[in-house]
């Protein structure tokens, strides 16, 4: 038996996204730049799925822009606003503390280009204070970015309301919506979101394809610089195939958002409910604001990836925030911004579930869970020194 | 796969595994910001470990070298012991990816700070320069 409950890091495409990507392989095989019937049955089709995309965030097809992915949208949306403000002088970019790499790195390199860059502190259970967003503008931000929810710890930040704080204040406002697109439900217009980013993959879609979501009047700068192809905002032959397939499972997983919540969320409580009787373990990110299927905790005196490793070896796929998962030795800077300790962090445990979870399956992963913290805290060092009283429990 | 199948084998299957109660020599290296901790027993008669053990936090790697490395000194003299070194360890199991060469230099350590123990117990004289300490580790900023 196998049970996939990796479903943050990719999902497994849907039978409808697979469908709609494989006539633009065999037969719609045109480059819509092209001025020939073949070309332009390409080009309606990129049309038609350029809509549906814009439909279901609430927007206008000529704001959405196809890139390769969640991390192309962030760089682009993120290095567009730093060369607007750039223009007026302002200089200053507020974002947080657990953001993704993409946004992180994006952010560090900013900053060697002399803008000031202010991380606000996401508190112990994953979510920004509105009241410090509104608190940290100054006259020369020219940006703020905050993920929808985190991919780590699944906690969904107050975008309505910090959407409406950066319009009040005339600040752009982008968001990483990777994890939440498809998932929850967003409308850009309504929540005053100026630029989002979302990848298809995350929503059992194909990789190496997302959208960037820009409002109009926001001039994009291009990463990639060639042909005119998206208005001249994102050089390159565009991926029919893969446009047409995230355009069908965007459809189908907004369609399902409710139907699939009522799925996950009652098993994502059974396992934490049945996670938390193993002793000495505690629940990452908020109770309640948190995406779906996301389940993230952390056991004290074991270390993240042998857990991993034994979970697979009794067929169950998860994820870490352990350092050693990540070829650096510094656990994940999600459960670092949290407040976690260094010796909690390096013992974490994500499960992300999709709709496709039984109870069964379920309480198989507790189970196996149990056993596996029991036998690593059996051979621990750490452990021993804990039971012993030699060092004090973090987690009570 | 990231690990080579004898990775995975010590790994899954680690051998000597465990407490010595009464143990000739003890040692503790690593610390559990670095998301490692190795603890290593010997029991030492006339001059060569009859037994040893060990106790690991750690990643899949950490756990590995740890059983490796009590097989390879198990039966040997304590001097012998001494020269083990993290390559031999590696070679052992059919190597590490780069990153986690670190687990292999605390496994080494683990012994020599376990014979550093059984030494400091007995009275026994030694050149403190072979033996590791923390500040030299470069593994991480703590």
């Amino acid at each position: 038996m196998r049970i996939y409950a990796d479903n943050a890091a990719t999902t497994k495409m849907s039978k409808a996204a697979v469908d709609a990507m494989l006539p633009y392989m065999e037969s719609v095989y045109g480059n819509p730049s092209s001025l020939h019937s073949e070309g332009q049955r390409a080009a309606e089709a990129l049309f038609g799925a350029r809509s549906a995309v814009a439909k279901n965030l609430g927007c206008e097809a000529n704001e959405i822009t196809f890139t390769s992915g969640g991390s192309e949208s962030d760089n682009q949306a993120i290095l567009s606003a730093a060369a607007l403000g750039a223009k007026k002088g302002k200089k200053h970019i507020i974002s947080t503390k657990f953001e993704h790499h993409a946004v992180l790195h994006t952010l560090k390199k900013l900053e060697k280009n002399g803008f000031e860059v202010t991380l606000l502190d996401v508190h112990e259970n994953g979510v920004v204070l509105p009241n410090e967003l509104a608190e940290a503008i100054r006259d020369d931000t020219c940006l703020v970015t905050v993920m929808y929810a985190n991919n780590e710890i699944g906690s969904v930040q107050p975008i309505a309301e910090i959407g409406k704080i950066c319009r009040d204040k005339g600040v752009i406002f982008h968001t990483d919506a990777v994890q939440a697109a498809g998932h929850l439900h967003i409308n850009v217009k309504e929540e005053n979101i100026d630029m989002l980013s979302l990848s298809a993959h995350k929503f059992h879609g194909p990789k190496g394809v997302g959208a960037l979501y820009c409002r109009r009047g926001i001039p994009l700068t291009s990463v990639i610089e060639g042909g005119a192809q998206e208005r001249g905002k994102r050089a390159g032959t565009e991926n029919i195939p893969a446009i047409m397939g995230m355009a069908a499972a965007l459809d189908e997983a907004v369609k399902n958002i409710d139907g699939n919540a009522e799925k996950i969320i009652p098993m994502r409580l059974r396992l934490i409910e049945g996670l938390e009787k193993i002793p000495h373990s505690r629940l990452n990110g908020d109770r309640e604001k948190r995406l779906p299927g996301n389940v993230n905790m952390c056991f004290e005196g074991i270390e993240g990836e042998s857990l991993l490793l034994l979970l697979d070896a009794k067929g169950i796929c998860a994820s870490s925030g352990s350092a050693c998962t990540s070829g650096s030795l510094d656990p994940s800077h999600v459960l670092l911004a949290i407040g976690l300790p260094h010796e909690i962090a390096h013992g974490s445990l994500r499960l992300t579930i999709d709709e496709s979870i039984t109870s069964e399956e379920t309480d198989y992963i507790i189970e196996s869970v149990r056993e596996v913290v029991e036998y690593l805290r059996s051979i621990s060092p750490v452990w021993h020194d804990l039971t012993e009283g030699k060092k004090q429990y973090v987690i009570q | 796969m990231l690990y080579s199948e004898k990775v995975m084998d010590h790994f899954q299957h680690p051998r000597n595994v465990g407490i010595i109660e009464n143990a000739d020599g003890v040692g503790e290296v690593g610390n559990a910001k670095c998301g490692d901790i190795m603890k290593m027993y010997l029991k030492i008669d006339n001059g060569v470990i009859t037994d040893c053990k060990f106790n690991t936090f750690g990643c899949g790697s950490a756990i590995a070298t740890s059983s490796m490395a009590t097989e390879m000194i198990i039966g040997r003299k304590v001097e012998d012991a001494l020269k083990l070194s993290n390559k031999a360890v590696v070679e052992a199991l059919d190597g590490l990816p780069a990153h986690k060469i670190h687990c292999s230099v605390l496994a080494e350590e683990a012994v020599k700070a376990a014979v550093k123990d059984y030494y400091d117990r007995n009275g026994i004289e030694y050149d403190a320069s072979q033996f590791p300490d923390c500040e030299n580790c470069e593994n991480c900023d703590i």
